[in-house]
């Protein structure tokens, strides 16, 4: 039984499809990128798994359960922890109290505040700061290390990337080892092929809401990512 | 025929097979009720203008509410500003008290533009009750003048010395007036340009905006136009009863009036008003023996209404049905199939029609 | 000393104010939503506190407690029961749901209790009085209304900024859907926080009800007191709201002074007036 199983997937807005007939595992312990274009259907994808979109019980299983119905807020209880694109940290908060939000759920595991400013030094600086003066590279820190304080077993990551400098994207990636040794499983979404395939060990293509590649980073070429990324 | 090689045809419709027929039979309707102080007992039309008003005090209601999304509790400032001026202008001026119902709705026109100069500062809930404090200083303020009459209020001399057969006949037929007038009113103005930027506003104001709309303006022009039609309304509903209080004239019961018809019949769309006055006065005939039990259930249909069936009465059968008798949508006909402009989400539905329409091919599955 | 006298009677005034005002603070700053039930509610707390009194013969200031319970399991019932889905439904829906409610209160407490004011009787305390001079003179009662208030304020800030449920109360208000990613159920939230908002209107309710009389017209108009106090003081800061409400209550209390009567209308004027010079309020919170 994988971790997380995805049968048949098909969903979007309105008349708007954005996912066809997805199917896709994720295996416990395992760092699987999803990779794709702009408007491909990843952050889509995310949403369904965090809940933010319920689908059918049945196309999503998390642990064997069907969860699809399952509302956000208590599939955090059970595991999966979702980063937002975009951060979504809470700008009137704290960097601490952020983080203590992100403990909502009290959920046991080896993540505690101080392993969180252990893996992010520069927040522990800033703990007393409002998260509203960060820059945009401190908010993604702060909302990894706050998706981390629910002790995921889970952790889903939605463009990590977008618009930070790639300076900044290499540091944030640093901390990618030590939480995938922590035995969380990453499930992430990335525009940046170079730094999905760097850290995945699986990575599937999305394009225009179809899975058009799956495989070991190893066991694929660039041109077969090229072709799957671009559909020519 | 401009099309006429061509596969496809567009026109835009602005008319329905219902609009119609509603049309005519409206126009039977009004007719036959104009004739009423012909042969209705001078209780029947007591009765009948209460109704009518209370129709357009919910249409001046809607404008706001359903199309500007300024939900006022605060309309009875107009209602109470129109009575006023009435006196003023009848008692203390001379003029025909007839034609001081336009001078009121004039009057509460001029008051609402310092009105929304403050209370446009204020969004949603807290405009709401903005409103009202507004309408409460109209209203104190009254009561401190005494030249106003005071806290003791004003009676309506010159019109009770009107023969009472002409007065009657009169304000029915002023009333009648105001009820159709503001159903005309309301569906002009939504036909015209600035009700297309309503309803863009009233769907997605931020979007509307960017698209050009100048919501500030928009809804201000609303607002006061919705002050004119309340103003003469109130001075109609005076007229009626021939005495005033400012602590009746300018209640709160008058906004819960307007918001339990507007609500029960359905917000947003022209006939939801009417249905909901029809229901909303049945309702007190039938009720009136109950006391406050009555307003009880009042604010529980409203309050279920609002949340179980959010479109009212009207918007729901409306949705089973499609029955649009005043049509105030643009319609786009393509070959058979008809698109309405309409909330975001639905027309992203139309737009999905449209594209397997022709417009577009489904996209292909990349395949290498 | 006749201005001190009447602006130190304003400043306690405003405490009252606070109490009212800090609830309705609190509901729109979690979840958006104006709740025009707020006034009535208070007024319900009052013949809550009026019935225990009648039937158990206690000092209203005990059965105080009572209401607060009461009033927080129900306003914990109406907000799932009722408010959450009205704000499924839409902004505009949610605010005509609590106009409903509020008429339904209003009139269901004219039912019961019929249109005649009643007042809670808390014996000597509501009489007694210091003397400081022989024109400043101020009553015990108020100045506990006021230290009651300054410190439910306070006791509200320790529970946002140091409690579990507070943060996710500060979460939720700064991002709904981010507060949910973090496993807070923001329908129970919700319910909570009508809750709180309402035990603390209960508290408001009850002492307004041993200071003057109460009638269940009397709610519009509290609701109206207490948003003044919020819109002068600044959305969204809690200590803004006790500002707002001395400022409104001092206003009032002058304007009586200058013309009897017109105190309440002063008050509103004064409202006005910050809406239209310093629409933000006098401590607008910085961050947004």
């Amino acid at each position: 039984m994988s971790l997380l199983e995805i049968d048949h997937l098909s969903c979007g807005y309105g008349h708007f499809q954005a996912l066809f007939d997805i199917d896709l595992r994720v295996e416990q312990g395992e760092t699987h990128a999803v990779i794709g274009a702009n408007g491909a259907g990843k952050s889509t994808l995310l949403r369904t798994i965090c809940g933010l979109i319920r689908t059918d019980p049945d196309r999503v299983r998390f642990e064997g359960q069907p969860i699809g119905q399952v509302p956000a807020h208590k599939r955090v209880g059970l595991g999966i922890s979702y980063v937002p694109e975009g951060r979504w940290v809470f700008p009137s908060l704290t960097v601490h109290e952020n983080l203590l939000v992100g403990g909502h759920t009290r959920r046991k595991g080896i993540w505690t505040i101080d392993k969180v400013y252990e893996l992010f030094p520069l927040l522990a600086r800033l703990r007393n700061r409002q998260a509203l003066g960060l820059s945009g590279g401190e908010q993604q820190a702060l909302a990894i290390g706050r998706g981390l304080m629910a002790n995921p077993r889970l952790l889903l990551l939605d463009e990590v990337s977008l618009g930070l400098a790639p300076v900044v994207v290499e540091k944030i990636y640093e901390a990618m080892p030590a939480i995938i040794e922590a035995g969380t499983t990453v499930l992430l979404v990335e525009q940046d092929v170079g730094q999905a395939l760097k850290i995945a060990d699986r990575v599937s293509c999305l394009l225009e809401g179809r899975l058009v590649l799956e495989g070991r980073p190893s066991e694929i070429s660039q041109e077969q990512i090229v072709a799957a990324y671009f559909g020519v | 025929m401009l099309g006429q090689g061509q596969t496809q045809t567009v026109k835009v419709e602005r008319y329905t097979r219902a609009s119609r027929v509603a049309l005519p039979v409206a126009a039977v309707i009004i007719i036959a009720a104009a004739t009423i102080p012909a042969w209705g007992s001078s209780a029947v039309m007591k009765q009948s203008v209460t109704f009518l008003t209370l129709l357009a005090l919910a249409q001046m209601w809607n404008l706001l509410a359903g199309y500007a999304g300024l939900v006022s509790v605060g309309q009875q400032a107009y209602v109470g500003i129109g009575a006023y001026t009435l006196w003023v202008f009848a008692e203390k001026v001379g003029i025909n008290p007839f034609v001081c119902v336009i001078i009121a709705g004039v009057v509460a026109a001029a008051f609402a533009v310092p009105t929304a100069g403050l209370a446009f500062r204020l969004r949603g809930g807290y405009f709401a009750v903005g409103t009202w404090v507004i309408a409460e200083v109209y209203r104190l303020l009254v009561t401190k003048i005494s030249w106003l009459g005071g806290g003791s209020g004003v009676s309506f001399n010159s019109v009770a010395r009107i023969d009472r057969g002409t007065r009657e006949a009169v304000i029915f037929w002023l009333a009648l007036g105001v009820a159709v007038g503001s159903v005309v009113l309301v569906y002009f103005l939504l036909r015209s340009r600035r009700g297309l930027a309503l309803t863009a506003i009233r769907d997605d104001e931020t979007g509307a905006r960017g698209l050009g709309v100048n919501v500030f303006r928009s809804k201000l022009w609303v607002y006061i136009i919705a002050a004119f039609g309340t103003g003469v309304t109130g001075a109609v509903i005076y007229l009626n009863l021939l005495r005033a209080q400012p602590e009746a004239a300018f209640s709160l019961n008058w906004s819960a009036l307007m918001i339990f018809a507007v609500v029960i019949g359905g917000l947003g769309t022209i006939e939801g008003p009417i249905i909901g006055a029809i229901i909303f006065f049945a309702l007190q005939q039938f009720l009136a023996d109950y006391g406050t039990w009555y307003l009880v259930l009042l604010g529980a249909i409203a309050a279920g209404v609002v949340v179980f069936a959010q479109r009212g009465l009207w918007g729901t059968l409306v949705r089973r049905r499609a029955v649009d008798l005043f049509p105030v949508r643009r319609r786009l006909c393509l070959e058979t199939v008809c698109f309405v402009e309409e909330s975001p989400r639905q027309s992203g539905e139309e737009l999905g029609k449209l594209t397997e329409g022709g417009f577009g091919s489904p996209p292909e599955p990349g395949s290498s | 000393m006749v201005w001190v006298n009447d602006i130190i009677q304003g400043v306690l005034l405003g405490g009252l104010y606070a109490l009212f005002a800090a609830g309705l603070a609190l509901v729109f700053g979690v979840m958006r939503l104006v709740n025009l039930a707020h006034g009535d509610f208070s007024v319900m707390a009052a013949y809550l506190a009026l019935v225990i009194v009648g039937s158990l013969n206690v000092n209203p200031l005990y059965s105080l407690v009572f209401a607060m319970i009461v009033m927080g399991i129900f306003g914990y019932a109406i907000q799932r029961g009722l408010f959450n889905f009205a704000m499924d439904a839409g902004p505009m829906q949610a605010i005509l749901a609590t106009f409903g409610v509020a008429i339904i209160v209003q009139n269901l407490l004219l039912e019961g209790f019929t249109a005649n004011s009643k007042g809670l009787d808390a014996g000597r305390i509501e009489n007694a009085f210091i003397r400081i001079s022989n024109q400043v003179v101020i009553g015990w009662f108020p100045l506990i209304t006021l230290l009651v208030a300054v410190a439910v304020l306070l006791g509200l800030q320790i529970f946002l900024s140091r409690t579990r449920l507070g943060r996710a109360f500060r979460a939720t208000a700064d991002n709904q859907r981010a507060a949910q990613l973090m496993g807070i159920d923001n329908r129970h939230l919700y319910g909570m926080a009508m809750a709180l908002a309402l035990a603390m209107v209960a508290i408001g309710g009850v002492f307004i009800g041993i200071r003057t009389t109460f009638s269940p017209s009397a709610g519009p108009l509290r609701l109206i007191f207490a948003y003044e106090a919020v819109i002068i003081g600044g959305l969204g800061s809690l200590w803004g709201t006790l500002v707002g409400g001395i400022v409104l209550g001092v206003a009032q209390v002058l304007g009586d002074h200058i013309q009897q009567g017109w105190g309440i209308l002063v008050g509103h004027l004064v409202f006005l007036a910050i809406l239209a010079f310093r629409p933000q309020g006098l401590f607008a919170r910085q961050a947004q």
